[in-house]
């Protein structure tokens, strides 16, 4: 039992990277939906790196670094030049799907050291737990700790208040003399990052090689991630974990001989989704607390 | 309104000049195809990056261009999705002037019988399908024998008696595959299970390495997959337990837990069917006209090939070699009665084998130690 | 600092000038990064975009590439006109896959006379039903569309999956994930040219998409339907001013788009398949989204958008066969082609200026 909750643990880390990462830039009402290609960036990068250096915790930081300079290329566009941000999204997965394979290619067929685990002293040998919690790759605690950053720094701070206010309304924000564009640049460089970085979790610790088109999706459910959470940075984690133990569950019910149709279940966190946005939308105050209100609207002119 | 009818007048001038450069291009297309060269198509649905059936494909392809030197000329097109694309991807490679074109995927079928109506001088080799005609023949390799092999491993390797499969999508191939893998396992162990789980996936990596963690979790220390990307074999290296690689040789990947892989070697058939064509001597095969195809040979012929046997104590590695060698030599056919299926009804009464049609047709069931249901 | 503030007017000539520019810069920094990789970059240029449409029967597989994109992009265009932000075409357009398979499957005896209407009408019904959810649920409780219908797809994707592994699936196929072939008259005839044959694959299907934009087109600017539709887009205040009821547009527009989608999926299956399989769609449902964008909301400008995104599409595989150019590279020249595109769009509808002074900040909602 430890080892499959284990298992969901680590296969949630991806999802939580680049759905806290996505939940900034929409908080500042940009709809991203290159998450896609901005992962599967950060994992070339990180597999590269850590192949030419052979120190993966370069590589963290090279998934970083490409996921944020991907993302830029999603600001020139949809913030720069006011694009249709839904069309240029999906116009990113395109292009960072390609470029990360161009990149890619001479590292086909290689293997890395991953990550190690670096069990934290004393809290690893408390039972049950200890292990569970406290005996993993540094990545997997810089999950959980970005999360916990964003919770704060969206909740507590001013920065953060002036990153919803952008995301509410533009029009006020920018009367009141916030420079709307940039704040929303920061933000979706922010989850470019968080989207490299979650990439780069694949090839530095999940499955140590790279191969063209690895993440297999994992970007979108990143998305549907952010919805189902409403828009509130400690619901990622709930959300990450019930999909990744929905699909752990399918597995090991596979294993132990369940019938039900295993695209049944997959399907599962997809409607609970669909559920949520309509318990959320129903509550109008949190409603207005929570959801951005200018979410995907163009926002023209700065000064 | 005035704009809105006209804004789409630049689209206009781009497709008439791409139109009217298209007319003076025709005859530069044209004039690059006489070569005397055989030319060779390929029509792969993944990357060779995908390290599993494709890249197999790829490695014969490259096989195929050292064998015949400058007296072929070869071209690949990657990622073609089993829809429309193919169609066209076939048809062009058809009118480019190739000589003989391999599609390598299941659903390619209809698509390479269609097209192949329309070059009746163009030969076509599908991989792997059950529909055939004049100028279509079907190629395909008896994967299932490598897993009897894996099995034999498997059985005397275990120790905990518990083994995990990765499947993609219950096809016969597959099917075929998981039950040679359980009368391999039963030949010399009566009490481990193999336990299926299907990935429905030909290629997710993160999800094959769950998967992996999920039967190690179960209590599996040994794993097969009929998946094909490395991820399984990387996560037993990891667990510390043992595996088998798929399609190619995954040593690389996982020096330490890697047994062996059944290695898909298709070059001596692309190389064998090449030169009966130069010999105008092609034919869609001597084989049955039955389900698996035209030709469907294993590791006798070399076309399925196991790398070296590593990680295990010797008698194991012993005891594969000649469960190899039986099968090589015809002694071992594999499916020979008696088979039982897993609620110990008797399949197969003893004495009789199963011929390849029913191969295809009569599997509907798992063997013995194999547990669960197929699915759908 | 740059500016931007919205054009009243767009002069026909920027309307001209812009998607020329734009295909030109994609087409230098196309050039740019074939001569990077080894190619040359004129030729690789001609094998893009000259190559692949330089024999008649090409041109028809070029229309056949982009049928379902124009199909599903002249929906769209109706959603997106009246701010609706519908992405979920993809599902929409499985679905309509779906119903019209049931039908075709079912009565296989029918004529085609009576099959291939009863086809078209159940697949509008499919794309239409899997609409109405985001539609409904926006109407009902203001959930948030964009979401809802991109849930949706994901769900419509493992439906069919589920469907043709399992209780559809045809026995005698062996165990492979496929239904029963159509009946012939469930089936899309390929077009008859005098003299010629065939024109590659090009079947009667692209025939009802250009007669399905240039119907959206008309529907669009000469009917009240859409004048309410792009009232209630550019200014709703208006609208509900002049009585026209939100909500029914966007039932109104979500039921166009998911029939339009619907018929897609129909389509794409009775002319290319003959059969459901797990896969339907390769896309569609997304690349029309860029299409729809690409052709500034105009149906006929659909036509124009859905044939250069295809053609993209195809000297990819033409690059491939003839330079042997990795399909990755394809990706990436198709990302800077869509980028490219979809910033002439933004210098064709704002005025931009470089400007040292503050100007007063316009925000559109779009």
């Amino acid at each position: 039992m430890e080892a499959l909750i284990l298992t969901v643990l680590l296969t949630s880390v991806p999802l939580i990277f680049a759905a806290t990462g996505e939940l900034v830039a929409e908080r500042s009402g940009v709809l991203n939906l290159g998450v896609e290609g901005m992962m599967l960036m950060g994992a070339v990068s990180a597999f590269a790196a850590t192949s030419i250096l052979g120190n993966p915790y370069m590589g963290i930081l090279a998934g970083a670094v490409a996921g944020a300079l991907t993302a830029a290329v999603f600001s020139l566009f949809a913030l720069g030049l006011a694009t249709n941000q839904v069309a240029t999204g999906l116009a990113l997965t395109i292009f960072g799907s390609g470029l990360s394979g161009l990149v890619g290619a001479p590292f086909v067929g290689g293997t890395v050291e991953g990550l190690p685990n670096l069990a934290i002293p004393l809290l690893v040998d408390i039972p049950v737990i200890g292990n569970l919690l406290f005996n993993h790759d540094i990545m997997a605690y810089l999950s959980i700790g970005f999360l916990v950053l964003v919770a704060w720094f969206l909740n507590r701070t001013r920065a953060g208040l002036v990153l919803r206010a952008v995301g509410n309304s533009h029009d006020s924000a920018h009367a009141l003399g916030y420079r709307v564009l940039l704040v929303r640049f920061g933000a979706v460089s922010f989850g470019g990052m968080m989207a490299g970085l979650g990439g780069a979790y694949l090839p530095l610790v999940l499955t140590p090689h790279w191969s063209e088109g690895m993440t297999a999706g994992r970007g979108w459910i990143a998305l549907a991630l952010v919805v189902f959470a409403s828009w509130i940075p400690s619901r990622i984690l709930i959300g990450a974990l019930l999909f990744g133990g929905i699909t752990i569950m399918q597995l090991a019910g596979q294993a132990r001989g369940w019938t039900v149709p295993s695209q049944m279940l997959s399907m599962l966190p997809y409607i609970a989704t669909i559920i949520v946005l309509v318990v959320i939308a129903r509550n109008r105050d949190f409603a207005l607390a929570n959801s951005p209100a200018c979410l995907g609207r163009l926002f023209i002119g700065n000064k | 309104m005035k704009t809105k009818i006209t804004l789409s007048f630049g689209a206009v001038a781009a497709v008439a000049s791409l139109a009217l450069s298209a007319l003076v291009g025709l005859t530069t297309v044209t004039a690059a195809n006489a070569a005397d060269k055989v030319k060779v198509g390929f029509v792969y649905l993944t990357t060779p990056g995908d390290h599993g059936w494709t890249y197999a494909h790829e490695v014969a392809r490259q096989d195929v261009e050292k064998h015949f030197g400058d007296k072929v000329e070869t071209t690949f097109v990657e990622n073609v999705p089993e829809g429309p694309d193919s169609a066209r991807v076939i048809r062009e490679l058809a009118k480019q002037g190739n000589d003989i074109i391999f599609t390598t995927s299941f659903g390619y079928m209809d698509h390479t019988i269609k097209v192949a109506k329309e070059f009746p001088n163009v030969k076509f080799e599908h991989i792997t399908g059950y529909k055939r005609s004049p100028n279509v023949a079907t190629g395909n390799i008896r994967f299932y024998e490598g897993r009897y092999v894996q099995g034999v491993v498997a059985g005397l390797m275990t120790k905990s008696n518990k083994i995990g499969y990765l499947a993609s999508f219950p096809i016969p191939e597959v099917i075929q595959g998981i039950n040679a893998f359980g009368i391999g396992l039963r030949s010399v162990n009566p009490k481990a299970e193999v336990s299926v789980i299907w990935v429905n996936s030909w290629y997710d990596p993160v999800k094959e390495a769950d998967a992996a963690k999920v039967h190690i979790a179960e209590g599996a220390d040994i794993l097969a997959q009929h998946t094909d990307s490395p991820a399984m074999l990387q996560t037993a290296q990891k667990a510390g337990v043992h595996g088998f690689g798929q399609s190619s040789d995954m040593k690389a990947f996982a020096p330490k837990a890697q047994l062996f892989s059944s290695v898909n070697n298709w070059g001596p058939y692309y190389i064998s069917k090449i030169q009966q064509m130069m010999d105008g001597k092609w034919s869609t095969g001597d084989g049955p006209d039955h389900w698996a195809g035209n030709t469907w040979v294993g590791m006798a012929d070399d076309y399925l090939v196991l790398s070296p046997f590593e990680n295990m104590p010797s008698d194991v590695a012993a005891a594969a070699a000649k469960a190899a060698a039986d099968i090589k030599s015809g002694k071992n056919k594999i499916f020979t009665g008696p088979i039982k299926d897993n609620s110990g009804k008797i399949r197969v009464p003893a004495g009789k084998t199963l011929n390849d049609g029913e191969l295809f047709q009569t599997l509907d069931y798992y063997v013995d130690g194999i547990s669960g249901k197929i699915p759908g | 600092m740059i500016s931007m503030t919205p054009r009243k007017h767009i002069p026909l000539s920027l309307t001209l000038l812009t998607p020329a520019v734009a295909i030109f810069l994609t087409l230098a920094v196309g050039a740019g990064i074939f001569g990077i990789l080894g190619f040359s970059p004129l030729g690789s240029l001609y094998t893009f975009f000259v190559a692949p449409i330089s024999r008649p029967d090409q041109i028809g597989d070029l229309f056949v590439k982009a049928c379902p994109l124009i199909i599903t992009a002249t929906g769209l265009v109706f959603c997106f006109r009246a701010n609706v932000w519908n992405i979920g075409a993809e599902g929409q357009l499985v679905f309509g896959a779906i119903f019209s398979g049931w039908v075709a499957l079912s009565f296989p005896d029918w004529p085609a006379i009576t099959l291939m209407p009863a086809m078209v009408l159940a697949s509008i019904i499919g794309g239409i039903c899997w609409a109405m959810i985001p539609a409904l649920l926006k109407v009902r409780f203001n959930t948030n569309e964009i979401l809802v219908s991109l849930m949706l797809t994901y769900v419509a994707a493992l439906f069919i999956d589920w469907l043709v592994r399992g209780p559809w699936r045809d026995p005698m196929s062996f165990g492979f994930p496929l239904t029963k072939m159509y009946s012939d008259a469930g089936l899309i005839h390929r077009i008859d040219v005098p003299f010629v044959g065939s024109l590659g694959q090009l079947h009667w299907g692209v025939v009802g998409a250009l007669l399905l934009a240039i119907a959206g087109s008309f529907v669009l600017s000469r009917t009240i339907l859409g004048f309410q539709i792009k009232v209630m887009g550019d200014a709703p205040r208006a609208g509900r001013f002049a009585g026209f009821k939100p909500h029914l547009v966007t039932i109104g527009v979500m039921a166009i788009a998911g029939g339009a989608a619907g018929l897609a999926g129909m389509v794409e299956v009775s002319a290319s398949m003959g059969q459901l399989q797990p896969n339907v769609s390769f896309g569609y449902g997304f690349t029309a989204i860029i299409v729809a964008f690409l052709a500034r909301l105009n149906p006929i400008g659909v036509i124009f958008a859905g044939l250069i995104v295809a053609l993209a599409e195809l000297g990819g595989d033409y690059a491939q066969i003839a330079l042997g150019m990795p399909k990755v590279v394809t990706g990436v020249f198709k990302g800077i082609l869509l980028f490219m595109l979809l910033a002439g769009e933004t210098f064709n509808r704002y005025h931009i200026t470089w400007r040292p002074s503050a100007v007063m900040p316009v925000s559109k909602e779009q």
